[in-house]
């Protein structure tokens, strides 16, 4: 789950990383109130979930109301690359004397945390990294150690942090890996990581995501789920606990394991055909969660039909023919479905749907993933 | 031969009185696996259908002699229940647990890597491995698992992905190609056990003869295996990469697959096993297809 700026900032702010003064605004006159309690001049910030705010003119400086007024006025429900602007965060504007960059990510390759550390901030470090890859200094840590202080002042001074500024960027070093290992994040990114005129260190900027897998034991992420942009269809798959991505195509999948759907979106494309969305019904999948994914495929008007790409090994053939029984009998299904059932229990599986009075219009079952992604498409067009 | 399990391997099963655990447990046994005791704290004294339930792994280790453990407790408790077995003797650990924290995971490798060297994980979130015949631990249905035969040849399988890897033993199974080892490593960020670990012992295995991988997009591991077979695999190989039409940006499912940044694509992966001398399929069945010319020009 990717944060905006600010929850990212307000994250941030609970690992004691210093944060500019400010709060977040969904009206203009809210955006007064927010500028009038941080101090002017103020900055006005558009939130959304993609890269060159600044140029698409969703940043700018404001020296008084008035100013913040007419930006808030201009970035509220501005498009910035098809990302309609819902708030804008408004923050004390910060003097700056120098620009660095930090993140925390994990590196799969070497299946350690993985720090990166530049004097060049302000700018993509992707392009720092392919013009001046020898600007960023890049730390193995191991996970079991973690990163000391000491370690972090060695990682300053080796990624050649002006002297003044070393002591703070280690202590927001320290901070950022905490909140990276204790908040469950994928990434923890400060661009940039300012030095002011006055000699503290600061985060001008926050990037953080964070690992769903951790939900568990994060109460506080409650708030960030209610912000997150997700379309109609995927927000009803959320609901029922299904793992989906709207596509664009005409033919609904329906596939468990993130493989095997990624598979069957080959298929149906190499035999013709256009995949409506990714739908991983998961491992262990039961009838009421192919019934529910049903309602989410039906949700969907571009669809056209219907392929459930099911290999049961956790997942039993049985629970999914029974799902599909059950949605049958609930939801009027506008589309027809083509399945292909194997492994665990499919026999079972196949007799149930077989013996279910089902008609031959609205299901048709094919022996493998080639023929069935042939049929579907058939019926798709 | 086979790699990692063979039908000496005595196993036993970290969560057998949950459902899950209870359920592939038993199928696991009735398929021949010696799974020789459960483990549930608490739940010491009990047994499932006759396999007897210690409190603790070293409990059930002093007991039975096992060296191997499926386990399959809640993402919670997951690093806990490996920790545990590693620490009582175990070193052969699979783990099926979905959803474990990216963070846990890294931990308890490191830690294994540290102060268990010589225990395997393979996974979390796989599938499990099988040795057709054998011994199967996880979640695979055994009978879609071709019996390698004895004159060969055999096909070693390595997958990263759960379902595709069953869709592989499928492939084998229509054509009637005896396997030696069906391998599931998972598509966690952290996993235990590679590719390349898998590709260095089924070229070290005289029963498998040639080699099937199945990866999918995000990350490198793909590429990493490539390097390794240019080095040091002499068997002939097939491969599909799933996410072929995948959109950047999107995460597929599990944290393995996503492309970002223009890296970690399936168009790359392929072009690198190709390069490597890897026929590579558009589909599993094509993967499959291939592997059926590989044995022919074998047999």
């Amino acid at each position: 789950m990717d944060l905006f700026e600010y929850q990212g900032k307000q994250y941030f702010a609970r690992y004691d990383i210093p944060v500019s003064k400010g709060d977040v605004a969904v009206t203009v006159d809210q955006a007064v109130a927010a500028a009038d309690a941080a101090g002017y001049p103020v900055v006005v910030k558009a939130q959304v979930q993609v890269g060159g705010r600044g140029k698409a003119g969703g940043i700018k400086l404001a020296n008084n109301a008035d100013e913040v007024r007419t930006h808030a006025g201009n970035i509220l429900g501005m498009d910035i690359k098809g990302h309609v602007v819902k708030r804008v965060w408004v923050e004390n504007a910060s003097d700056i004397a120098e620009e660095y960059y930090a993140s925390f990510t994990l590196d799969r390759g070497a299946k350690k945390h993985l720090l990166m550390l530049s004097k060049e901030g302000g700018v993509e470090i992707e392009e720092v990294a392919a013009t001046n890859p020898a600007a960023i200094l890049m730390l193995h840590i191991d996970p079991v150690d973690g990163l000391s202080a000491a370690g972090a002042m060695k990682a300053a001074v080796d990624a050649k942090i002006p002297e003044k500024a070393q002591q703070g960027v280690a202590d927001i070093l320290v901070k950022l890996y905490r909140c990276f290992v204790e908040g469950d994040c994928d990434l923890a990114e400060i661009n940039p990581l300012i030095l002011k005129p006055t000699g503290e260190v600061h985060a001008l900027d926050a990037k953080v995501s964070l690992d769903a897998n951790a939900d568990f034991r994060h109460p506080e992420w409650e708030e960030f789920k209610a912000t997150e942009e997700l379309d109609a269809r995927e927000k009803l798959a959320r609901e029922k606990g299904l793992q989906y991505i709207g596509l664009e195509g005409t033919v609904g999948i329906i596939a468990n394991g993130a493989g095997l759907a990624m598979s069957t979106l080959d298929v149906v494309n190499q035999v013709g055909g256009t995949a409506a969305n990714f739908l991983d019904i998961g491992g262990g999948a039961n009838a009421d969660l192919m019934a529910s994914a049903l309602e989410v495929i039906n949700s969907d008007k571009a669809v056209k039909s219907i392929f459930i790409n099911i290999f049961g090994g956790i997942t039993r053939g049985e629970e999914v023919a029974k799902g599909i029984v059950e949605a049958l009998g609930r939801v009027d299904l506008r589309a027809p479905i083509v399945i292909r059932l194997d492994g665990t229990n499919a026999e079972e599986g196949r007799s149930i749907l077989a013996n279910a009075g089902i008609p031959e219009s609205k299901l048709t079952s094919k022996p493998t993933m080639l023929e069935a992604a042939e049929a579907a498409v058939a019926l798709a067009k | 031969m086979a790699i990692f399990v063979d039908q000496n391997t005595k196993v036993i099963v970290q969560g057998l009185t949950g459902g899950q655990g209870k359920y592939h447990g038993l199928r696991n046994k009735a398929y021949g696996t010696q799974v020789v005791a459960g483990v549930t704290p608490g739940k010491g004294g009990t047994d499932v259908e006759g396999i007897p339930v210690y409190n603790s792994v070293a409990e059930a280790v002093a007991a039975t002699g096992a060296t191997a453990s499926f386990v399959t407790v809640p993402p919670k408790a997951a690093s806990a229940a490996i920790l545990e077995a590693a620490a009582a003797g175990i070193s052969f650990i699979v783990c099926i647990t979905e959803g474990i924290p990216a963070q846990d995971e890294a931990r308890t490798y490191n830690t294994l890597v540290r102060d268990f060297p010589k225990v395997r994980l393979l996974g979390p979130n796989c599938p499990g491995i099988i040795s057709p015949g054998k011994c199967n631990i996880g979640i695979t249905a055994g009978e879609i698992a071709e019996l390698p035969s004895a004159s060969g040849p055999n096909v070693g399988i390595v997958s990263r992905s759960g379902t595709l890897t069953y869709q592989a033993l499928y492939e084998l199974k229509q054509r009637g190609i005896g396997v030696s080892t069906c391998v599931g490593i998972g598509g966690d960020p952290v996993p235990g056990t590679s590719f390349i670990d898998c590709l260095r012992e089924f070229q070290n295995d005289p029963e498998t003869h040639a080699i099937i991988m199945i990866g999918e997009i995000g990350g490198s591991a793909e590429e990493e295996a490539a390097e390794f077979i240019k080095a040091n695999v002499t068997k002939p190989m097939s491969a599909y990469i799933a996410g072929v039409t995948a959109p950047a940006g999107k995460k597929m499912g599990h944290a393995g697959a996503i492309v970002s940044g223009g890296k970690g694509t399936a168009q790359g992966k392929m072009d690198a096993l190709r390069d490597a001398g890897v026929k590579v399929g558009q589909n599993p069945t094509e993967a499959g297809s291939l592997m059926a010319e590989i044995v022919a020009g074998l047999r």
